[in-house]
């Protein structure tokens, strides 16, 4: 069985490190609906997947976090990505390979991915 | 639902949307008996007789954003047609208790899923809230306590990446050891 001791150790190296802090405080706000209608449609690994991108691929001032249904369930699972400014882009019908490709485009190089957008389906 | 790892994050969203500090989950399977139980429990807000009573009506919700609420339905009835089970218990300001008792070898059954990543997404996107998480199949069983690894952490939070990764790490590691390369 694997105990928590390793634990100390981690927290150690943490504390030698700067900047390491809880990442909601951040700029751009991806929110990824979990509501059972969200859920049921596969919201779980796309949350999962947006949120091991960012880290690996050490994205600055992006956080990744959930909510329930915004009303558009025969749209999830849906991504909103809210800018700096509070400006919101809501992405639909959303799978793990439209999340990196929204990880790419968008939250990368700053391209908003248009054909994915809530309008245009 | 395709597995009842998403049932039960559904089902404890619940609990998260009832400002709980602390939800107990608890996923046992007894072979012997043939029954798989899952068991969500709460500290939050609590319901009222009259909720409590619509809880499983699938008409019923307290969203505003939609008429319909389906995931208490959908989850009694996946229990039920497994020739298993279905109890719900609440009290105003006490909080919630969900008890899902599933026939094991029932051919009805969802398999149980990707339980880890369950737990994982809601220790890490609810750091405010408690968890306390118990896997258990037959005579072994583990433990994940949030409150226990938020003293040892000593105000570091619990969603940096070197702590999800080893929590993620301890969640793999100890169920593969209770679970013993059966797969429910």
């Amino acid at each position: 069985m694997k105990s928590l001791a390793e634990l100390k150790a981690i927290k150690e190296k943490m504390q030698g490190q700067v900047g390491v802090r809880s990442n909601d405080h951040a700029g751009t706000r991806v929110v990824v609906g979990m509501a059972t209608c969200g859920i049921a449609a596969g919201a779980r690994p796309v949350l999962q997947l947006l949120s091991a991108l960012v880290q690996e691929k050490n994205i600055q001032d992006v956080s990744v976090s959930q909510t329930g249904c915004i009303g558009l369930c025969q749209y999830e699972p849906i991504v909103e990505v809210f800018n700096k400014d509070g400006e919101k882009v809501t992405y639909v019908n959303m799978n793990e390979d439209k999340a990196r490709e929204i990880i790419d485009k968008h939250l990368v190089r700053g391209n908003v991915v248009t054909e994915y957008l809530v309008g245009n389906v | 639902m395709t597995e009842l790892s998403l049932n039960i994050l559904d089902i404890a969203q619940n609990s998260v949307k009832a400002q709980a500090k602390l939800i107990e989950l608890a996923v046992e399977v007894d072979t012997a008996a043939d029954t798989l139980t899952v068991l969500i429990k709460d500290d939050g807000c609590g319901m009222s007789a009259e909720q409590l009573e619509r809880v499983t009506d699938p008409f019923f919700t307290t969203r505003d954003t939609r008429s319909v609420g389906l995931g208490v339905p959908f989850y009694k009835d996946a229990a039920e047609s497994t020739g298993g089970s279905f109890e719900i218990t609440s009290e105003l300001g006490v909080g919630t208790q969900v008890t899902a008792v599933f026939g094991l070898s029932h051919i009805d059954r969802a398999p149980l899923g990707d339980i880890n990543a369950t737990v994982e997404m809601l220790v890490f996107y609810n750091t405010h809230i408690d968890f306390n998480y118990r896997y258990k199949v037959d005579d072994a069983e583990f433990t994940l306590d949030t409150q226990e690894i938020k003293e040892l952490l000593e105000g570091a939070p619990i969603d940096a990446p070197d702590v999800k990764a080893f929590i993620s790490e301890f969640l793999k590691e100890n169920e593969a050891e209770v679970r013993k390369e059966k797969i429910f």
